[in-house]
């Protein structure tokens, strides 16, 4: 379970985050969605560790993860694995190199076993004979893919992704979904997702997230987003461009 | 008026920070270094970058500078009858003073812009953040290999610096001028003591650390976009080069 509580984020002048609250419950597949710019990302980052809070808490399964010495806070990062929005693949290695570099750091595994797990990742997000190739030979939607077989490699108790499926195809949209759908059937992490595929992530989520203007505006199953009653929700969740969230 | 003073207060905080922030950056990198090194393919690759790869420019630099030394060199010490010491002259503003500077600058334009932007890249890009998730400590990949590549490659690239010099200032002072070969190197050999080898070598040895210090530092703290980083690189080789000759000077009053 992850816990943020009354999480206030700001950068300059501007809040991002303004008395966030939310629990993620363990095991199950959580959907952020939100308009761009909202702090999605920033709130995926507070959860690892990655930025800290002005003010508030943070909790993965029960331990606060603010001011922890580095050491245990590496610790409770070898539950996570997480899917940039970016991919950031590492560019001066190839694909093989990118997927295969967790396995070399953290585990004792041999060449041929750190090869044969590393084909099969790949394959199972749709790449094949790619390898060799460097991260600037990729398309965006193959670069994400790389960077989620990374994700998945060490079997994480959680995973966050930002924004899995921005700039793929549909087909491959579609896949990478039944994928994370798949895995956690199989493993029964926790995920979190950020992810603006309306109305696609609601038939993978169990519970879905609306965050404007630094909290929380609604949590439910994604059945009780669909049929919210709240304008600001029914207004992002039907990409009306009339309404109370004004982008322009 | 008040706005003034806030102004002071603000920069004063912001540099005194800054300075915290460089302080506490080299403790981490030096303790990272002593204590968790990482896998030496590592360091041999930032050797071969820092170090090999400066070889060219090196050979350059202290050539030309050898050979202007000789040519300095022997219009002053011909004022006194003294183009005998040509050698000796020409040696130990090498050894002491010019290889140390000259090739930790050559490193510093051409290595340390280049780690700036490495580095700087992989932060915009959350390269860095990503090995943070992965519970690794993006020090012992990214800034310790070229903390201790670059405290090996200085002492060795001054050494080449002094050689490469020295044999620049005899084709000019023995081969062009006339001086007496046998004076060139003989005086030489009875003024250079161990002392200037070692207080060069030292220089070299701490400039190495400005360098990766500096340089690694201005890339992991760059700025937004490739603006951030084009500005990073610019400040790292600045102030790398600046902080270089004012710790000669201090280094020097010390070990002379």
């Amino acid at each position: 379970m992850i816990k943020l509580v009354n999480v206030h984020k700001s950068f300059g002048s501007q809040a991002v985050l303004d008395g966030l609250d939310i629990v993620i419950p363990a095991g199950e597949i959580t959907a952020i969605i939100g308009p761009s710019g909202e702090g999605k990302s920033v709130m995926l980052k507070h959860m690892i560790g990655l930025l800290k809070p002005d003010s508030g808490q943070v909790e993965v399964e029960g331990e606060n993860i603010l001011d922890m010495p580095r050491a245990s806070l590496n610790a409770v990062r070898e539950k996570f694995g997480m899917l940039f929005q970016g991919a950031a693949l590492f560019d001066s290695m190839n694909v093989f190199d990118n997927v295969a570099f967790p396995l070399q750091e953290k585990t004792r595994m041999s060449k041929d076993e750190i090869r044969s797990r590393v084909i099969v990742a790949l394959e199972e997000v749709g790449l094949k004979n790619v390898e060799h190739k460097y991260t600037d030979e990729l398309s965006g939607g193959m670069k994400k893919r790389v960077a989620l077989a990374r994700a998945l490699l060490l079997s994480p108790k959680i995973i966050l992704f930002d924004e899995p499926t921005t700039g793929l195809d549909p087909i491959i949209k579609k896949a990478i979904h039944q994928l994370i759908k798949d895995t956690h059937a199989k493993f029964g992490f926790t995920a979190v997702i950020v992810s603006h595929e309306i109305p696609d992530i609601f038939d993978i989520a169990h519970n879905v997230a609306m965050l404007y203007k630094g909290r929380i505006l609604q949590y439910g199953t994604a059945q009780d987003i669909v049929h919210s009653t709240d304008p600001i929700v029914r207004q992002f969740i039907s990409g009306s461009i009339d309404g109370p969230i004004q982008m322009i | 008026m008040t706005a003034i003073i806030q102004y002071i207060g603000r920069s004063t905080i912001a540099f005194i920070s800054e300075l915290g922030r460089m302080g506490w950056f080299l403790f981490h990198a030096i303790s990272t270094a002593l204590s968790n090194p990482g896998n030496p393919i590592y360091i041999l690759k930032q050797l071969k970058f820092i170090g090999a790869k400066s070889l060219f420019v090196i050979f350059l630099t202290a050539g030309f500078t050898g050979m202007v030394l000789g040519l300095q060199g022997y219009y002053t010490l011909t004022k006194f009858g003294s183009e005998g010491m040509l050698g000796t002259a020409v040696a130990l503003s090498l050894i002491r003073e010019l290889g140390p500077v000259l090739s930790a600058l050559m490193v510093t334009g051409r290595a340390g812009s280049a780690i700036t932007a490495e580095i700087g890249i992989m932060r915009i890009t959350e390269q860095i953040d990503a090995l943070e998730t992965m519970a690794l400590d993006p020090f012992k990949y990214l800034v310790s290999p070229k903390l201790i590549a670059a405290m090996i490659a200085l002492p060795l690239l001054c050494a080449i610096f002094d050689v490469v010099g020295i044999y620049g200032g005899w084709l000019v002072g023995v081969k062009l001028l006339g001086v007496n070969p046998g004076a060139y190197f003989y005086e030489m050999e009875n003024s250079v003591v161990w002392r200037d080898v070692y207080s060069g070598f030292i220089k070299s040895f701490s400039f190495g650390v400005i360098i990766a210090w500096v340089c690694c530092y201005k890339g992991y703290f760059t700025g937004h976009g490739a603006e951030g980083v084009s500005k990073s690189t610019t400040e790292a080789v600045v102030l790398t080069s600046v902080l270089i000759l004012v710790w000669d000077y201090f280094l020097t009053s010390v070990l002379l």
